[in-house]
């Protein structure tokens, strides 16, 4: 195994692990901060993808339709909030859970109604095409390179607003005594509206990047959802440095997985076992992954510190 | 009033609110069935079953073959056989027990005289069996499941599609014939995408230098495509149906593979596909029994009826639900609208006499078309539009499928 | 009981049993097979109500035991055993082992950390199921022959069949409530409502969970088993996350800790999906709001509405 290979497969691994950080910084943080388990995560990144296509078709111009899909996303997750969730803060896991699955019915429909069943088309401009060389031949394309960039850029960002702003603080604040926040006059249903709509804008966020590589359609919350939920439940939950550990770790793990397990299983087994238990292992390979850290350390790797 | 459990009872209003949930049961069961009660039917009426997958994932074929099938009964002017006809739809959610259930309902409660349709194999796996042991005819327009055309094979089922196998098995002939001999396969790690590989392989006998499956709703294949650039094969061949599809083509394209890599594939790029994938896919080569430019004048009048009422292109999955329409049409036809004459209809069916949107055909003895296999090309469309699938060439003539051997039935 | 909830489970069961009977008159036998397939379906619920409702334990890999169910069916027949004692009763015995394989790890984490590992655990099921080629991988199997009992009753008859459905639907949901009101279910309720103080008097919750799982698990098993004879036909579809999203729903519907719940809820979910789905394709949008709204509103679910019903 050549060793420019596994690199690019690292590579590979820390992009889709940044894709996935982007969903999962959202999740945990309304998680973390307001306590709710929230399923439709994966329908905000969908809206997020159809709302930017269709920002771009009405603008004309690539980065003014992410600007507005995005901009739009967020007024969304507000409304979500502000309409179906705000009750179910003080629910328990399983209604809201219930709650939230019927939600993602609810707008897998929506988008069918609006914009068809057919997959729709996001084109990259031609500025986001092309290769970048990186380390002896290898051509990595130029928009997984500039969303790797983004995704670290986001996480910059949200560390420095949690830890060194004002509103970070609140919304911190607010995550360990919700009642004393309200009693030194912050509005605390405003600022848990707006975290919302934050989580929900990183959701769409994620939605943009993945547009022009995967399909937008509805149901695609779905196909990632599942492992966005392994990377908090790994990370920790409401930590963003845990969802940003967990959301490498497993990207990685995933990929690597996926491009070298058969190989490696073809060395001790016979080549038709390897077939066979290869993709089979590797498809089970980060649920694995999170049983064995949730059997070491059930609160996963790195907890936050406000107590639920 | 004393309940006995203590509760406050001392007006007609607490017994009523008391015994609500049971009258509310009663009148609900009431109600129920006084609904479901359907008026007796005159028999003048033909009534067709066509389940398919309306909502969900796979939504867009469903919706590719309801609308065939509603030109199909425009052409006809809504008399399938010169009798009234009704078809009605059922959603099998992409489940087979839902559209078991589905099937069931239409058979009991709607009292179809012959059920069509079904897009997946799993599913039709489920309802076959079950509408044949009711006496009704099953008339598939697409899941192609190989125990249907070999063991499993029965007089009142007609596929108006193909076995699963044959498509790929075109594909590795056109490969075999045109002396490549170096093909990377990928494929999802589910049945179908086994049995695409296993069909490919069964015409195709050159070197293969590696098969890889991934996990089903797979979004991102970065990981296989740097894989498969590391072991720089000459050629590739792919399944990759629906969205995974649309996810793979692009980062074909977007990963640069496109123009290096000759692409080959099965059900990948079609008409429900192209129209988010556009240029992405040109130049990339299927095959298929069936397109839109295919020169017989039936499927060029069902294309050109399509176009202009529904304003998009067909896909096989809409002609193939189209041409079943018209076989039943046929069948119903030769019995003079007696729908009840089973052994009538079979034996009108085996026939095939009708115009198919492939051209004239026979009927293997497992009720399966004989049929030809086109190579397709991707190429650029009129002017400003979505890029169109072009047949190159024939590569199977009277194709039969490899299972109808072990099919018992004699005719 | 109350009178009142003599009254209603004895109009309930009176409604059930005349329905064969009411529905070949009326010549509707199609809603047979829906209300067989909605008792299936209750003994599931009633075994998920056991653990989650009564017991806390919310477990999204719940329908992992109904495929186990099916498959111990489908591959018994696929080798040619077709004695349903020996299919049923391996489909109980698999599934129980599995659940006590499951349980062990799983319950020793909590919250929503337990919701993702049962999860996590019913998903690797199901991909091991779709890579299991010799069982139709995810194109299923068919089961040609229902699962015999010595010809004592003959599964291929559907109103025999509504029947047996019927009494191991009633016995199941007896057996849940027996359970939850016995000396165990207290422990378990106890647990549930507040976990410190039933340590504190002494009791480990642990062990007390893991068996509440293990029964939940077998008895899922059994509607599996009943399930695959039901459909003729099991794929690995039956243990996707989505179907444990279903049962959830029917328990939540139904109500929680109640011993009517879980046949309500079941009932009224697929009689309403059957309705919606047959009137629209976007049935979804209506019924995704519609769950949507009886979590948030319908607090105590259908068996709330039941007079009395204050489960005890």
């Amino acid at each position: 195994m050549p060793l420019t290979l596994v690199l690019e497969q690292l590579l590979n691994g820390v992009q889709f692990g940044v894709m996935l950080f982007l969903m999962a910084a959202g999740l945990t943080l309304v998680f973390g901060i307001m306590n709710l388990v929230n399923l439709a995560h994966g329908s905000l990144y969908m809206m997020g993808a159809y709302l930017t296509v269709a920002a771009v078709q009405w603008s004309g111009n690539y980065l003014a339709g992410v600007a507005l899909g995005l901009f739009a996303t967020l007024l969304l997750g507000m409304l979500v909030e502000v309409v179906a969730l705000r009750t179910l803060y003080e629910r328990d896991h399983l209604d809201q859970v219930l709650a939230t699955f019927g939600l993602i019915l609810f707008f897998n429909e929506l988008a069918a109604i609006f914009w068809g069943r057919a997959a729709l088309d996001l084109p990259r401009p031609d500025w986001l095409q092309g290769h970048i060389e990186l380390f002896a031949a290898s051509r990595y394309p130029l928009y997984r390179a500039v969303v790797i960039g983004v995704g670290l850029a986001v996480a910059a960002a949200l560390w420095y607003v949690v830890t060194r702003t004002r509103l970070g603080m609140l919304v911190r604040a607010g995550a360990s005594n919700r009642s004393m926040i309200a009693a030194l006059g912050v509005n605390i249903r405003l600022l848990y509206t707006f975290v919302f709509g934050i989580g929900a804008a990183l959701a769409g966020l994620a939605g943009v990047m993945a547009g022009p590589i995967y399909a937008v359609q509805p149901g695609m919350g779905e196909l990632i959802l599942i492992q966005v939920f392994v990377v908090i439940v790994i990370g920790g939950i409401g930590s963003i440095r845990g969802a940003f550990a967990g959301a490498l770790i497993v990207g990685v793990v995933d990929t690597l997985g996926r491009a070298f397990l058969k190989p490696l299983l073809g060395t001790v087994l016979s080549p038709t076992a390897a077939e066979a238990a290869g993709p089979a292992l590797a498809s089970m390979l980060i649920y694995l992954l999170m049983a064995v850290v949730l059997a070491l350390r059930p609160e996963g790797l790195f907890p936050s510190r406000g107590g639920q | 009033m004393d309940t006995g459990s203590g509760s406050l009872i001392d007006s007609p209003r607490d017994f009523l609110e008391e015994n609500f949930m049971i009258c509310r049961i009663i009148l609900a069961a009431a109600i129920t069935l006084a609904f479901a009660a359907s008026p007796a039917m005159a028999q003048q009426k033909l009534k067709i079953g066509f389940i398919t997958t309306l909502s969900g994932p796979g939504g867009i074929i469903g919706k590719h073959m309801r609308d065939s099938v509603e030109v199909a009964l425009d052409q006809l002017n809504r008399k399938v056989g010169g009798l009234e006809t009704e078809v009605i739809y059922g959603d099998d959610q992409f489940k087979p027990d839902v559209g078991l259930q589905v099937a069931e309902e239409m058979m009991k409660k709607n009292g179809v005289d012959i059920m069509s349709g079904i897009i997946w194999s799993n599913v039709m796996l489920a309802v076959q069996p079950a509408v044949n042991k009711a006496g009704l005819i099953m008339v598939g327009t697409n899941a192609g499941a190989s125990p249907l055309a070999g063991t499993g094979c029965n007089e009142l089922y007609f596929s108006t599609s193909w076995n699963n196998d044959q498509t790929p098995e075109a594909m590795g002939k056109f490969m075999q014939d045109a002396g490549v001999n170096d093909v990377y396969l990928m494929a999802p790690n589910y049945q179908a995408g086994k049995d695409m590989v296993a069909g490919f392989k069964r015409y195709y006998k050159g070197r293969i230098v590696d098969e890889v499956f991934t996990r089903v709703g797979q979004p991102d294949y970065q990981a296989e495509l740097s894989q498969l650039r590391a072991k720089n094969p000459k050629n590739v061949f792919v399944f990759y149906p629906g969205g995974m599809g649309v996810a793979f083509m692009k980062q074909w394209s977007e990963g640069g593979f496109r123009g290096q890599f000759p692409l080959y594939s099965v059900f990948t790029v079609d008409e429900t596909t192209i129209p988010a994938l556009k240029h992405s896919v040109l130049g990339q080569y299927e095959t298929k029994f069936w397109s839109p430019d295919l020169k017989v004048p039936a499927s060029q009048k069902f294309v050109a009826d399509f176009q202009k009422k529904n304003g998009y292109l067909p896909s096989f999955y809409g002609a193939q639900s189209y041409d079943g329409i018209m076989l039943i049409d046929s069948a119903v036809r030769a019995v003079k609208g007696n729908v009840k004459d089973s052994k009538g209809m079979v034996m009108a069916m085996r026939k095939a006499n009708y115009n198919s949107i492939r051209g004239k055909f026979t009927f293997n003895v497992n009720h399966h078309p004989i049929q030809d296999f086109y190579l397709i090309k991707a190429v650029a469309g009129p002017a400003g539009k979505d890029p169109v699938m072009e047949i190159q060439k024939k590569v199977f003539e009277n194709h039969k499928d490899s299972y109808y051997k072990d099919c018992k039935m004699k005719w | 009981m109350t009178r009142a909830r003599i009254a209603f489970w004895t109009v309930l069961v009176t409604l059930l049993v005349l329905l064969p009977p009411a529905a070949a008159a009326l010549q509707q036998p199609f809603y047979l097979d829906l209300v067989r397939k909605a008792m299936i379906f209750a003994i599931a619920a009633a075994s998920l109500n056991l653990i989650l409702g009564y017991g806390g334990l919310v477990s999204f890999g719940h329908a992992a035991y109904l495929g186990i169910g099916g498959y111990a069916v489908g591959v018994l027949a696929f080798y040619g055993t077709t004695s349903g004692w020996l299919q049923w009763g391996v489909a109980i015995g698999a599934s129980a082992l599995v659940a006590l394989a499951i349980g062990a790890v799983s319950i020793r984490t909590s919250g929503i950390y337990f919701i993702m590992i049962t999860l996590a655990f019913t998903q690797m099921l199901y991909y091991l199921g779709i890579s299991i080629e010799e069982y139709g991988g995810d194109d299923g199997m068919r089961i040609k022959t229902r699962s015999d009992f010595s010809g004592l009753i003959d599964l291929g008859d559907p109103v025999a069949f509504y029947y047996l459905a019927l009494v191991l639907m009633l016995a199941c949901l007896f057996l849940v409530h027996r359970i939850a009101n016995s000396r165990f279910g207290m422990v378990l309720r106890a647990a549930k409502s507040n976990e410190p103080r039933s340590r504190g008097i002494g009791y480990s919750p642990y062990a007390y969970r893991l068996v509440a799982f293990v029964i939940a698990g077998a008895m899922c098993g059994l509607a599996g088993a009943m399930f695959a004879n039901h459909t003729a036909y099991i794929t690995p579809e039956f243990m996707h996350w989505t179907r444990s999203g279903e049962i959830m729903f029917m328990v939540i519907l139904g109500g929680i800790a109640s011993t009517a719940g879980p046949l309500l809820g079941a009932l009224v979910l697929l009689v309403v999906e059957t309705l919606l789905a047959g009137w629209t394709e976007h049935w979804q949008a209506i019924l995704g709001p519609l769950l949507v709204l009886s979590v948030l509103f319908f607090r105590r679910g259908l068996a709330g509405m039941i007079p009395g019903s204050r489960d005890g």
